[in-house]
């Protein structure tokens, strides 16, 4: 800390203990902790939300919440579970691991570290709250109404009060991220052990290098989306106001020019974990590493030219939705690739099916699925009848929550013992899989179906004949999040340290550093660094 | 790589309690705009104070952090790849700056290659002219609205033109400086560093007049659509980002006086000059693409 600690700082390696050890924490362990129960909490508050859509929608006409409310249920959700549950999760993920696959003693800047992690759950209190505040004396209460994407002019001229502390606490998790981004590629480039060389980096790390420069180039995009949205509200400027020289269009083409990156964000680690699970139980090296690390690269810059493919309705020029279209189409190559790869490295393996391996496969399958109908919007004329329909909420929670969120189960069954020293129950994780696998394919896929017939998203009802559908959509929901209190018991026990002692090793076909220090990982790792063959 | 031992500082308060003073500076910025923007739907003062005690809260609790690590500086704590990840890190901040600015350059171009030509009519907006506004006259700078607002242009060739020498000139100045902190020589160094400083300040005051100008005499303001929201939001930024690189400057400069930096260890002097650097080529793009062309 200051002069104090510098003189015997050398000898100085005692975990701090209490509170003390949580909040001011500068050890990139104990930060990943903290990030990941703080992304699993979002992750249950989002759910939480996402059954009282569901409720609402077990039933055509109104039964719950009244429709102002609904949207506000909508909107929280979406971001209570992409700033809140994905992207921490991976930090997490990322804070946790990447010292220990490089062979570094912590991350680059560990104060910085803590800091990005605690603006976090301001961040949040600040959004969350503006759902049960009276909004100081204005009118009717409300929280962001608008939806995830916050389009223009719903945000600007006609947004609720507390748009405006949504708009604050969107900087602060633009703050945070980009801290977080920063000390990532500070610790790739600069903390690797010696023999590291880049091409011999695991792929979780090549992924979150590429994501972490996705982070740096775009978060600051949409500081700038929600600074003009600030100014036109409340600052007379016209950005998104026809009658003042500006379009409402701008806020969507800023808008997209971050978000499309943000879904690869969120996808790119959850890449790098299933390269890493299914070549330890297919007992083989990863089919095509090289061609991983460019396809990523690809992925990466390629999401910088199609973002308008969200916006094919607004009545572009034709040549521009062409453009979009094409560039948009030709990200399925490096995502082929990938999935290829996958399948590939399991081809003729000596595979076996312990939980992250499921959890991998599971995720292949899903997220090509994901995948797929993805093209079908990317292709414009046909995404005239599909957008802003239940199939675009289905395509991206397919690859969101079968995709992103699988992964993050997969790390965790994977890593929980390196974390906690203890194998995760089995039993509980076996129910955990079965149940989630079974129950968001029946809350997911039927989704498509509502959509291909025209059910409009974001709506709190529906016409009659999407009853059924929806019917079992909800059961799916509520068994899906139901399912969730298992992995809560999974990790509480291995918190508890409740369970089979788990060896440095626990699977037999792992490679990488992170296996060769004991389990769980001593407080300190590889302060002085080993050397790579 | 590494042989000498990395250093990783000891649990620090100095985060949490930064993160306690974003969340006023937040709470308090969210209500301190609704309650003067518009006071007769927003009642009470208290964002105002609480905004502002944040935000003496949070640049109080970075000094001290600051503080914490030019002692581990110049007590010898940091290694040679310490010093390396905290240039990397600046130049990556440096980076996502470059990014916010782009979106507004961004906004900028879109509004005059396709918002402002469509709503006159261009390409296949003949009905969306015919129907809005048929009265309205696509040009650029916009100096009168689609719903009439009119205003008048900034010319580049006055006080622009004089900004941009000034900005120029500072850049020349803080490089001399550089090649004299590199050789060691203290005198030239403080000498360029402290014009340099003062070059920055004097382009702010001039800045302010030009707003003062705009605003009495012009009728631009941030109320004069799309033109005058531009102008203000990149120029604005800008001469926020150079009130920040004349207080760094001036920081590194008192730091220079007590001798902290030498030819080796200087990563905040250098630090300060990328950002200057940085924030000096911002205004180029600014000034041909907003005031000249
Ligand atoms: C093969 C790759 C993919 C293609 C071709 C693709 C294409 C598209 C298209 C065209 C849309 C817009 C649909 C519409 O609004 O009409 C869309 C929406 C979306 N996609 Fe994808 N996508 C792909 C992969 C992904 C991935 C990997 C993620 C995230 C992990 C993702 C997340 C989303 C989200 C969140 C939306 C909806 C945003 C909203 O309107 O709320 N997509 N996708
Ligand atoms: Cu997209």
């Amino acid at each position: 800390m200051s002069t104090a600690a510098t003189a015997h700082d050398d000898h100085h390696h005692h975990a701090p203990t209490g509170l003390k050890r949580w909040l001011f924490s500068t050890n990139h362990k104990d930060i990943g902790t903290l990030y990941l129960w703080f992304s699993f909490a979002m992750f249950m508050v989002g759910g939480l939300l996402a059954m009282v859509i569901r409720t609402e929608l077990l039933e055509p006409g109104m039964q719950f919440v009244d429709p102002e409310f609904f949207n506000q249920l909508t909107t929280l959700h979406g971001l209570a579970m992409v700033f809140g549950a994905v992207m921490p999760g991976f930090v997490g993920l990322a804070n946790w691991m990447i010292p220990l696959m490089i062979g570094a003693p912590d991350m680059a800047l560990p104060r910085m570290n803590n800091w990005s992690f605690w603006i976090l759950p301001f961040a949040f209190l600040i959004l969350l709250s503006s759902m049960f505040m009276s909004a100081f004396g204005a009118g009717h209460p409300s929280a962001p109404n608008f939806g995830w994407t916050f389009y223009a002019p719903l945000s600007t001229e006609y947004g609720p009060a507390s748009t405006d502390l949504f708009i604050l606490s969107v900087h602060m998790m633009g703050i945070s991220s980009i801290m977080g981004a920063i000390n990532v590629i500070v610790t790739v480039f600069n903390l690797r052990a010696p023999g590291m060389t880049l091409m011999k980096m695991p792929l979780f790390v090549w992924t979150w290098l590429i994501t972490a420069f996705l982070l740096i180039a775009v978060m600051p995009v949409l500081a700038g989306a929600v600074t003009m949205m600030l100014t036109d509200r409340h600052f007379g400027t016209s950005f998104f106001s026809a009658a003042g020289g500006g379009d409402p269009v701008l806020f969507q083409h800023v808008f997209w020019f971050f978000g499309h990156p943000e879904v690869y964000i969120m996808i790119l680690p959850a890449f790098g974990i299933v390269s890493a699970i299914i070549p330890t139980f297919a007992r083989k090296q990863l089919f095509g590493y090289a061609s991983m690390v460019y396809a990523t690269a690809s992925i990466a810059l390629l999401s910088f030219v199609v973002w308008a493919h969200h916006m094919f309705t607004v009545g572009m020029p034709l040549a521009g939705t062409l453009f979009f279209m094409y560039m948009t189409m030709l990200i399925s190559v490096p995502t082929g690739v990938k999935v290829f790869n996958w399948v590939a490295t399991m081809w003729r393996g000596s595979l076996t099916f312990e939980l992250p391996m499921k959890w991998a496969i599971a995720f292949v399958i899903l997220f090509t699925c994901g995948g797929l109908s993805g093209l079908m919007l990317a292709i414009t004329p046909v995404d005239f009848q599909y957008h802003d329909t239940y199939f675009v909420v289905a395509h991206f929670h397919y690859v969101l929550v079968s995709g992103a969120v699988f992964t993050m189960f997969a790390a965790a069954y994977y890593w929980l013992p390196k974390w906690s020293g203890v194998m995760p129950n089995k039993l509980l994780g076996e129910l955990h899989f079965w149940s989630s696998l079974i129950s968001v394919n029946l809350l997911f896929f039927p989704m498509h179906f509502v959509g291909l017939a025209g059910m409009p998203r974001r709506y709190a009802d529906y016409a009659l004949q999407f009853a059924d559908y929806n019917f079992w959509i909800s059961i799916g929901g509520f068994w899906f999040g139901l399912s969730q209190l298992l992995f809560l018991a999974v990790c509480v026990l291995c918190a508890l340290k409740k369970g089979e002692k788990a060896p440095a090793k626990p699977w037999e076909g792992a490679e990488g550093l992170e296996w060769e220090v004991p389990s769980p990982a001593p407080f300190h790792t590889f302060e002085t660094p080993p050397v790579v063959k | 790589m590494a042989t000498e031992k990395y250093y990783v500082p000891e649990s620090s308060p100095w985060p949490l309690a930064a993160s306690v003073g974003l969340f006023m500076t937040a709470v308090g910025g969210a209500h301190f705009i609704q309650q003067s923007t518009a006071p007769d739907k927003f009642q009470g003062s208290w964002g105002m104070p609480l905004f502002f005690f944040g935000l003496a809260t949070l640049w109080l609790v970075i000094a001290i952090w600051w503080r914490d690590t030019i002692k581990e500086s110049v007590g010898g704590l940091h290694s040679k790849q310490l010093g390396i990840s905290y240039r990397q890190g600046m130049l990556w901040f440096i980076f996502s700056e470059v990014m916010f600015f782009g979106a507004f350059f961004g906004a900028l171009f879109y509004t005059r290659w396709l918002i402002v030509p469509w709503l006159g009519g261009a390409g296949n907006n003949a009905m969306t002219h015919e129907l809005l506004w048929p009265s309205f006259q696509a040009m650029w700078p916009l100096v009168k609205t689609p719903d009439g607002t009119v205003t008048q242009a900034m010319g580049a060739w006055g006080l622009p033109a004089i900004n941009t020498a000034i900005l120029l000139t500072s850049s020349v100045t803080l490089t001399i400086a550089h090649h004299a902190l590199l050789q060691g020589k203290r005198g030239k160094l403080i000498g360029f560093q402290a014009v340099t400083v003062v070059l920055g300040a004097i382009f702010l005051c001039l800045q302010a007049w030009e707003y003062h100008h705009a605003y009495e005499e012009m009728g631009l303001t941030l109320h004069a659509g799309i033109y005058g929201s531009l102008f203000f939001m990149l120029t604005g930024f800008h001469g926020v980002h150079v009130t920040i690189g004349t207080i760094f400057l001036f920081v590194t400069l008192l730091r220079v006086i007590k001798g902290h930096f030498d030819a080796e260890n200087n990563f905040a002097w250098e630090a300060g000059a990328w950002y200057w650097h940085f924030v000096d080529v911002v205004w180029l793009f600014l000034f041909v693409v907003v005031y000249w062309l």
